[in-house]
């Protein structure tokens, strides 16, 4: 990108291990920029003094290192060429094939206008009843699996992702490990979807502030085919967790004060710029995103997993279950805050009142399982909730399950009737007496 | 002439700008970026360098790009065309901007200044006036919009001339206004007011006299809000916020209702402005849009104009309220609009408070709830601002610097939680820990008891002590088991799960249940009171339990039916007939 009026300086004043500052004139807010071939980008001004993030780390710059700006935020060339290819977190081919051919648009640009958003109402079936039945997804939607390490969050995402009905799948990878970038990358081939699917990936081995770019770039890609081409796009985002780190690595090293864990204050609008290209557009298109936010030891009180909760609609929690010896869908910690909008509407009209019931039932389990717990003697009632949570884990919960949504709603009054009486269940009348199963 | 100046620094939204003369602090100025104007707000001046938050991306400002201060603060424009009106923090209208994206620097009109209204004259020719009284009236729709004179105006004037009734538009003059020193005042329809100073021109600020209907239980009876009353409701994500607020917007017993979407998420506003002008209002039977207008700064729009939007709420409630209505205004929420102020104070590298917020918060924060409340105006009549405003604890710890400055506040406490949100008993409200200071207001009780019955606050209280005692005992039964504790026990813990159960969750997405008026809701209680008076003879906990979940069903499918129709009667018979 060598254009005539780059200017070129060779004194930095400050070096840290994320940025580097230096005199300049006319530098322009979120431009980008080289240092020593190292690709940065200004994130303050203050009179002449410029501070640059580099992407990469700083490692091995010198004080004399030549800086030269590019007069432009990051961008990114758009057009169908896109599809079925892996990109580095600048945009460039990492599977050995050529550069793509297209428009070069800004990364992180403007918001859509709430007004000309429409209300999401197509539902994304998933085949996973934890899901499907008790957290229905709808496009549209923003939505992170909550799962602490070790849960198999991406193999589970890569499910939903191949089942989904979309017209295209973006990954964006940050600080994946290179096991689970070729894990991705054969589940996508053998799944013989690669043409639908554009992959941005930053693995553990390169530098972690280039992941700031990651969502940027799957974004403004995803906008392209939702936007231009009126497509539904599903754009998966894994780990935020590694990404807000990057964040706190950059705001620390620029002295700012961290708020609540060590995180930047401005984390709440960091996430949610990003969380917000979410939508439903007015001529059809749509982007959905499913992110993964890892946590500490299932805490969702930390300052990542909070802030992620408060801006997406909903998170998906998984843990392993003893009973059922299973990973299944957590029905307490989970929540898809769009479901209404097709439970019982796109979906048969007993939905909603057989997802709560089947919750609460599982909840007197849980409370039965205390008492267990305490040395108690259980009472009849307790002994069928054991069981039936059991059963309610291994068949509807686990997240190998894979079946219909009127199925998932069959297996239900199934196993209600096995171990309730109707009014145990608390569902509507009107209900019990259509699909109660004697 | 007006101040100019140049950018000198740029970190994210705040800027500093060398400056050539006197500025106001909160002055407005515009940032020429190539061609775009970008409007900022000044926020700290130190000498010649003022520090401005920008309303927009500052991507692509240079060092050195030119800047004018406009010699005001942040205004909005107040008359007719507010209600039914999408706006975001800046009071531009979202609804007349162009493209799909937002664009930096695109400012829309907030009124239409094309549209024609009918005037009625209320004043006459002579009549002495001070700001805020009445000059005339335009139907908004159903609504008899007030025309005032201008709250900027200061002392008192004389009515020169007044427009006959007929039509105009927004800018037309309607009367001519002669001050103490003879000096004539053009008045339109539409006067502009700088959001962040309160509205006055009211005579006096009463105490609270009755309670705003809601239609939900555990707020109506359990923990009422007043008419000009403030609440608040904190609670971790996923605990029902929104669904909870969005259920006052829709069933409140006021004549508007200010919505601002604040920091949160825009698919909640899309439901808003999906969803509303299809409902209608269950006590005019008007679309709910008709009463509503929508502010939006949703959070992935500019931090600044987040702590802005507010502001525009509130004064537009106050400038509804001038006009002797009741107002609801609502605000989702704000920890966003606190989260703004420590974005730009740290940016500022001021010195934090707790968890880096400005120390000042608890300041801004009962200052902003003060400008809500009950009025009477200069003619007698009265207004009220009733504000309703959702916190959202960081980790879902009420000890954090924004709710506890809230609660201080805020006379009603709506205290959502995880464990009753996990276990689906909504709405999530703590029944024990929740509290409306304005149950002990003797204005209120006095209010209650000819409103509903004599001593119906005792019969609330009798209520909460079952709930309260019943916490007591499942948590002897946890630690000493079924076995373990008296049968006593036993009918005292499900007795408050009775009053849980069949009053205090409610289904805010059934048609009949989601909306329950008074009547209805004393209805209920009395009902559930008198089971609670009786005693239970049973041997065995697992008969009392088996007992108390048939009535519990039969309750809950009576909340489900039409209020006093056949299959109501029917399940109150059956109650009946389980109970003797």
């Amino acid at each position: 990108m060598a254009k005539a009026y780059q200017r070129t300086y060779t004194r930095l004043q400050a070096i840290t291990k994320a940025t580097v500052s230096l005199e300049a004139n006319g530098v322009s807010n979120d431009e980008l920029a080289t240092v020593n071939g190292k690709l940065a980008q200004v994130v303050k001004t203050k009179g002449d003094l410029v501070t640059l993030q580099v992407f990469s780390g700083t490692e091995g710059v010198p004080t004399n290192a030549e800086v030269s700006f590019q007069g432009a935020p990051p961008t990114l060339k758009v057009s169908d060429q896109l599809s079925g290819r892996f990109f580095n977190a600048y945009g460039k081919p990492i599977d050995g094939g050529p550069e793509v051919e297209g428009e070069e648009r800004e990364v992180g640009g403007p918001s859509v206008n709430p007004y000309k958003r429409r209300q999401p109402s197509e539902l994304i079936p998933t085949g996973i009843a934890g899901i499907d039945l008790n957290n229905t997804l709808v496009s549209g939607q923003k939505i992170p699996f909550f799962a602490d390490p070790d849960q198999p969050y991406n193999k589970v995402m890569a499910d939903v992702a191949l089942r989904a009905d979309v017209d295209k799948i973006i990954l964006g990878g940050m600080g994946l490990s290179n096991d689970d970038y070729l894990f991705f990358r054969h589940e996508f081939e053998s799944a013989g979807a690669l043409d639908k699917i554009v992959s941005f990936v930053n693995t553990t081995e390169e530098p972690p502030v280039e992941r700031l770019l990651i969502p940027d770039m799957a974004l403004a890609a995803a906008e392209y085919f939702a936007v231009d081409k009126n497509e539904k796009v599903l754009v998966l985002l894994t780990d935020m967790t590694l990404y807000a780190d990057a964040l706190c690595i950059v705001s620390n090293r620029m002295d700012q004060i961290p708020s609540k864990d060590s995180m930047p204050g401005s984390l709440y609008s960091d996430l949610a710029k990003i969380y917000e290209k979410a939508v439903q557009l007015p001529d059809g298109g749509s982007i959905t995103i499913i992110a993964v936010t890892t946590l500490n030891d299932g805490d969702i009180t930390h300052a990542i997993p909070d802030n992620t909760g408060y801006i997406t609609e909903g998170q998906l929690f998984l843990r392993a279950d003893s009973d059922s010896g299973k990973v299944i869908v957590d029905p307490f910690r989970s929540l898809s805050r769009l479901k209404q909008l097709v439970q019982g509407k796109k979906t048969r009209e007993d939905h909603s009142q057989v997802m709560n019931a089947s919750v609460r039932l599982y909840a007197d389990a849980q409370n039965a399982k205390t008492k267990l717990e305490n040395g108690f003697d259980l009472s009849d009632y307790d002994l069928r909730c054991l069981d039936y949570a059991k059963e309610y884990a291994t068949r509807l919960l686990s997240i190998d399950v894979n079946i219909t949504i009127e199925q998932m709603l069959d297996t239900a009054w199934e196993i209600f009737a096995k171990y309730f009486s109707p009014t145990e269940t608390g569902i509507k009348q009107v209900l019990i007496d259509k699909y109660w199963k004697n | 002439m007006n101040t100019t100046g140049k950018v000198t620094g740029i970190v994210s939204n705040l800027v500093t700008v060398t400056i050539d003369g006197p500025v106001a602090e909160n002055e407005l100025c515009y940032i020429n970026l190539a061609g775009t104007n970008l409007l900022a707000e000044v926020i700290k001046v130190t000498g010649d360098k003022a520090s401005v938050q920008v309303f927009e991306s500052t991507r692509g400002l240079k060092g050195g790009d030119k800047v004018e201060f406009l010699g005001r603060m942040l205004e909005v424009s107040l008359g007719p065309g507010l209600l039914s009106s999408i706006y975001d923090g800046l009071q531009n209208d979202l609804t007349t901007m162009t493209g799909v994206f937002l664009q930096r620097g695109e400012y829309t009109a907030a009124l239409d200044n094309k549209k024609i209204w009918e005037f009625t004259p209320i004043a006459t020719v002579g009549d002495k006036v001070v700001a805020a009284d009445w000059l005339g009236e335009v139907k908004e729709g159903w609504l008899p919009h007030k025309i005032m004179v201008p709250f900027s105006f200061k002392g008192e004037y004389t009515i020169k001339s007044i427009a006959p009734a007929g039509e105009y538009t927004i800018e037309e003059t309607i009367a001519v206004l002669v001050d103490a020193e003879g000096e004539e005042h053009n008045v339109s329809m539409v006067q502009r007011w700088p959001v962040k100073v309160a509205v006055k021109g009211y005579k006096e600020k009463p105490r609270p006299q009755k309670i705003m209907e809601t239609g939900v239980r555990v707020i109506d009876t359990f923990n009422p809000i007043a008419e000009g009353g403030t609440g608040f409701i904190p609670g971790p994500f996923g605990c029902g916020k929104t669904v909870l607020q969005h259920a006052i917007a829709k069933q409140a017993e006021a004549d508007v209702i200010v919505m601002a979407a604040c920091g949160e998420r825009a698919n909640e506003v899309v439901e808003i402005f999906t969803e509303f002008p299809k409902l209608i209002d269950p006590h005019t039977g008007r679309h709910l849009m008709e009463r509503t207008t929508i502010i939006c700064n949703t959070s992935n729009m500019p931090v600044a104009a987040r702590e802005a939007s507010v502001y525009t709420a509130m004064t537009i409630c106050e400038y509804y309220r001038a006009m002797g209505l009741k107002c609801l205004l609502l605000a989702d929420s704000t920890s966003r609009w606190a989260q703004a102020l420590r974005e730009m104070s740290n940016r500022m590298e001021e010195l934090p408070g707790a968890d880096a917020f400005p120390v000042d918060l608890s300041a801004i924060i009962s200052n902003f709830y003060s400008r809500a409340g009950m009025v009477v105006l200069n003619n007698g009549q009265t207004g009220a601002i009733t504000f309703i405003g959702t916190v959202s604890p960081a980790g879902g710890n009420l000890k954090e610097p924004v709710t506890e400055s809230t609660k201080k506040a805020a006379r009603c406490f709506y205290a959502l939680e995880q464990n009753r949100a996990d276990q689906k008993r909504y709405p999530a409200v703590n029944p024990i820990d929740s509290y409306s200071k304005y149950l002990e207001y003797p204005e209120i009780i006095e209010f209650l008891n000819n409103k509903i019955e004599k001593n119906w606050t005792e019969k609330v209280h009798a209520a909460k002590n079952l709930v309260r005692r019943g916490k007591e005992m499942a948590d002897q039964i946890n630690i000493l088991g079924d076995d373990g504790v008296p049968m006593s026990y036993h009918e005292a813990f499900w007795k408050s799960e009775l009053i849980d159960g069949a009053f205090l969750q409610q289904d805010a997405f059934d048609a009949i249940d989601a909306l329950c008026p008074i009547e209805r809701q004393k209805a209920m209680l009395d009902l559930i009171m008198q089971i609670c008076q009786k005693e239970f003879k049973f041997e065995d906990f697992e008969e009392l339990r088996k007992h108390f979940k048939e009535i519990i069903n039969i309750l809950r499918q009576m909340n489900y039916s039409e209020f006093e129709g056949p299959k109501y009667k029917d399940y109150e018979q059956k109650l009946h007939k389980l109970l003797s």
